[in-house]
């Protein structure tokens, strides 16, 4: 009797470790350890290209993530590509006149939205669309124009990114 | 001619020898299938057996993860390196890890070690006629015999992976980390932004469980057919390591083919 106790027991515990590191391998070394996703509001960004763009990208102000890429579509009219993010409502006043960007970490690496925070006194509220966007900048694009020279590009060349200073440039949605 | 006409006879004869085999192990499952209801009052034995086939094997599953991470980190260290992308490394170690080497390396060491003493255990129980006398009880020998390791196979597999893996990255962590002296921060952190908990980590359980039914089954199959001499028992041993290792790499491509 008491051995049958013990190797119920024993299973019990071989259960038991058996969940115990899945769970760590699930949250410790997954992308679930980088984020917890709590109550989180969305807003809506265009951009006539999102380069190599990943869903669940983070989305960073100043460096620091905010959020996560929840869905990227392509606007059958309008022919942009429609990115959903999702933001912590944590940071729920992020002025309405801010800039979305995609950007690299790194030379080579993943790509991630960045929000430059604008200075309106109005802020986003859930569903917002941003006004402003600079599309994913396209590294054969920049190597192309250094080659020919760097002119100034066509219209409706959308990869214009690398000069935010020119407001055309700056909202390609529009 | 006539030597020549009886090989290919025989060949035919092989080939549908093993036809048959295999479309009598199918029947097998199915008749282990259905048998899972009326099993359900010996709940009890399959928790002996799960302690058997999942809590015994702990010994080497852990001592070969952490070998195979060790492994891993070294070689992969010594390969990125060319690049200057040693900080992959943790990456690379946990993707190759729960999508390959965690579920395949355990299937084929849970079938040296569990499978192996399940076809011994029914092939002995069959040439010493238990369970014949089991059947004249009127106990079900498959409710009672063949499910109960049936589903401990299922059930201890994918724990048995999730340990495995647990285990290969504290080894690829030591010889990163703590030997070659790469950054900590950087090793886990290149890690977590690039593995994904349902493609990665939830496939790779998928994955070995599909492996623990196909060892278990073959083991409790063989066991179950196998001629009731020592010799047939050998042989039968011999069989359901050859055969799961064999199935358990076949569907493995199948299932990449699929998950990916």
């Amino acid at each position: 009797m008491t051995q049958r106790r013990s190797y119920q027991v024993g299973t019990g515990l071989f259960i038991l470790l058996g969940f115990a590191a899945l769970a760590y391998l699930a949250t410790q070394t997954t992308s679930v350890a980088n984020f917890q996703q709590g109550p989180s509001y969305t807003l809506k960004a265009r951009f006539s290209n999102v380069g190599q763009l990943k869903l669940r990208a983070p989305v960073k102000v100043a460096g620091v993530r905010i959020g996560s890429v929840k869905a990227i579509d392509l606007d059958p009219t309008r022919l942009e590509a429609t990115v959903l993010l999702s933001i912590d409502d944590r940071f729920k006043d992020l002025p309405d006149d801010s800039a979305a960007a995609i950007f690299t970490s790194g030379l080579l690496g993943d790509q991630y939205v960045a929000i430059q925070p604008g200075g309106s006194p109005d802020t986003f509220k859930d569903g917002d669309e941003f006004v402003l966007t600079q599309s994913s900048i396209q590294l054969e694009d920049l190597i192309g124009k250094f080659l020919v020279g760097g002119g100034p590009s066509k219209p409706g060349d959308a990869q214009d990114g690398s000069k935010p200073a020119n407001p055309d440039d700056n909202e390609p949605g529009h | 001619m006539k030597p020549r006409g009886s090989s290919r006879r025989n060949e035919l004869s092989m080939f549908g020898d093993a036809l048959a085999q295999v479309g009598a192990c199918g029947l097998f499952l199915l008749t282990v299938l259905a048998a899972i209801p009326r099993s359900l009052r010996h709940i009890k034995e399959t928790i002996r057996q799960i302690w058997f086939v999942g809590a015994m094997s702990l010994v080497i599953i852990t001592t070969c993860g952490f070998f195979v991470g060790t492994v891993l980190g070294l070689q992969l260290y010594y390969v990125l390196s060319i690049f200057g992308g040693t900080a992959a490394l943790g990456t690379v170690v946990s993707l190759s890890l729960y999508r390959e080497l965690g579920p395949v390396v355990t299937a084929l060491l849970f079938a040296g070690r569990a499978g192996t003493s399940i076809t011994a255990e029914i092939g002995l129980m069959r040439a010493t006629d238990q369970l014949a006398a089991m059947e004249m009880m009127a106990v079900d020998p498959v409710a009672y015999v063949a499910v109960p390791r049936f589903l401990a196979g299922v059930i201890a597999m994918p724990l048995l992976a999730c340990v495995f893996n647990a285990l290969g990255i504290f080894g690829a962590h030591l010889v990163g980390v703590t030997w070659l002296g790469l950054d900590n921060g950087t090793f886990w952190s290149n890690m977590t932004s690039s593995v994904d908990v349902w493609t990665d980590v939830v496939n790779g359980v998928w994955k070995s469980c599909a492996f623990g039914a196909v060892v278990a089954l073959i083991a409790v199959f063989q066991g179950y057919t196998t001629a009731p001499t020592s010799e047939g028992v050998a042989y039968a041993t011999t069989r359901t390591v050859v055969f799961s290792s064999i199935v358990v790499l076949a569907l493995d491509f199948v299932m990449t083919a699929f998950l990916m």
